[in-house]
């Protein structure tokens, strides 16, 4: 009894530490006061204002920069990453672990060394920085995760499957949409869902690679907001939606995952 | 043609070919040009400026010092926090732990600068100084799920029949835990060293945030270097980071290895 007792205060006591910021910021979005942290009675004021177009014109329009730029990314890592685990599958062990080897790299190179490589080839190449150049960036840093999660499930599978399938005189084209993409649907997703994660969260190589023509995302909007001494009352509401909606989506998904379970 | 590219599609290990020809073009050309970049001066002529500019400014190099001290403070803390939290959560029954390990990954979701910018408003709220405390419980605060993550994973996976060896070998609880528990999850912290270390070394905008731009670490150098278009100096900077990565993971090359594998490092 006093084990358990032990067990969740001391988890209760780190998830209080982890979570105080984040109530901040949801109590504070129902004020009206401009500086995080003054309240002036319960107002509902900002959620309204974010949800009025024009208002904060620059906020929405670096919302669906974040969003439309994870999604791309997301979409390309994922069918970047899968034809690559898919071949990786089928290369001898040495060539195997090199592509491995270079694989990692991406993941084990903090954002700013990422950042700053980048940044070196798009003036060197003389490319002009902006959407594109913050795809390709993110790409790069999100398909190693794509094929690490898509590489585990190529392991697991019966390779006398896609073999079967041919031998019964399916073409190529069919055994992969048949046999291999079925098996392999979990560990895309997954991998499509942390790839889109990874990039709206990105801050860093969003910043040296977005260019100065007045693309915002979501990161670079906050920080040039921080900078300016203060955050848009506005993003306390945004942040507090963004953060419930998840915490329902992952709940919701364990539930279930949980139910087919038993 | 087309029967070209389709029977050169045909072959699955060819598959891997756009792949490795992107990493190619974004990720090891760029690490080349960061090379080339510290190796050369403002005229683009080979020399040793940058690094004699590192060794005898001492702004850069303290800065460099106190970032590695930050760091260390940094992992320690979060070892020391995320250890047990990881162990009583690989003691649960996992339906329940799945969902308390959502709950510590969650706050990621939140983007970190605002996260950051609460913190300073909660560090306000309780009448705290802002400064060199401030910014330690950033850093684990922003940190520490990836340090139970990892060690989570390691110590849910670990095979039950060694813990049950030991016990019935005649070893009390504290000899289980330092022989057999402890250096089973050694992979799992030096992936959560791994993903911890570096990052809080190259982290900016936390660092001026929460100590009201006093302290700053070795990210926002590079970072304003960059900036203020010094690219070699910059570019010089960065590769003695590369280096000092390459050392850290070279201490666990075979244990990131198979972590990346396992899908711990994520």
């Amino acid at each position: 009894m006093t084990k358990k007792l032990v067990t969740y205060s001391y988890l209760g006591l780190l998830l209080a530490m982890l979570y105080a910021p984040i109530f901040i910021i949801i109590i504070f979005s129902f004020t009206e006061a401009k500086v995080l942290g003054n309240w002036t009675g319960f107002s509902l004021k900002l959620y309204t204002s974010l949800f009025q177009g024009g208002v904060h014109h620059s906020l929405t329009s670096a919302l669906w920069n974040t969003l439309i730029i994870g999604l791309i990314s997301a979409f390309a890592s994922t069918l970047l990453g899968t034809m690559a685990a898919i071949g990786i599958h089928n290369l001898n062990p040495r060539q195997q672990k090199a592509v491995q080897t270079a694989n990692i790299i991406p993941i084990l190179n903090p954002d700013i060394i990422t950042a700053i490589s980048l940044f070196l080839l798009f003036v060197s190449i003389g490319i002009s920085q902006g959407y594109t150049t913050v795809v390709l960036a993110h790409i790069t840093f999100c398909t190693p995760y794509v094929v690490l999660s898509v590489l585990p499930r190529l392991r697991r599978m019966n390779p006398n499957l896609y073999e079967a399938a041919l031998d019964l005189g399916a073409t190529p084209l069919l055994a992969l949409r048949r046999i291999l993409l079925p098996e392999l649907k979990p560990g895309m997703i997954s991998g499509f869902i942390l790839a889109f994660t990874l990039s709206i969260d990105d801050f860093v190589v969003t910043l040296f690679t977005i260019g100065n023509e007045g693309l915002e995302t979501l990161s670079t909007y906050i920080y040039a907001d921080a900078r300016k001494g203060g955050l848009t009352p506005e993003l306390r509401p945004l942040s507090s939606i963004i953060f419930i909606t998840v915490l329902v989506l992952l709940l919701v998904i364990n539930q279930r995952a949980v139910k087919k379970k038993l | 043609m087309q029967t070209k590219i389709a029977s050169y599609f045909g072959r699955r290990r060819n598959w891997t070919i756009p792949y490795v020809l992107y990493l190619a073009l974004f990720v090891l050309i760029p690490m080349l040009l960061i090379v080339f970049y510290a190796f050369a001066n403002n005229e683009g002529e080979l020399s040793l400026t940058n690094f004699r500019k590192f060794l005898m400014q001492p702004e850069a190099m303290n800065t460099f010092i106190y970032s590695i001290g930050v760091a260390l403070i940094t992992t320690f803390l979060c070892i020391l926090l995320g250890y047990p939290a990881a162990y009583l959560l690989s003691r649960m029954d996992s339906a329940r732990a799945k969902l308390l390990v959502i709950l510590f990954i969650l706050p990621m979701w939140i983007n970190f600068l605002i996260r950051t910018l609460a913190t300073v408003a909660l560090f306000d709220f309780l009448k705290l100084p802002l400064g060199e405390g401030a910014l330690l419980f950033g850093m684990v605060y922003n940190f520490l799920p990836f340090m139970i993550y990892p060690i989570y994973n390691i110590l849910q996976k670990t095979d039950k029949s060694l813990i049950e060896a030991t016990q019935d070998l005649g070893a009390n609880p504290r000899q289980v835990f330092f022989k057999t528990i402890l250096p089973l999850s050694f992979p799992g912290i030096s992936s959560g060293i791994m993903m911890v270390f570096m990052p809080v070394i190259s982290t900016f905008a936390i660092a001026e945030l929460l100590t009201i731009n006093n302290i700053k670490l070795f990210g926002t150098t590079l970072q304003e270097n960059i900036y203020n278009g010094m690219w070699n100096y910059g570019a010089a900077l960065s590769l003695v980071m590369l280096l000092l990565i390459g050392f850290t993971s070279l201490i666990n090359t075979e244990s990131n290895t198979k972590a990346a594998e396992e899908g711990n490092l994520i």
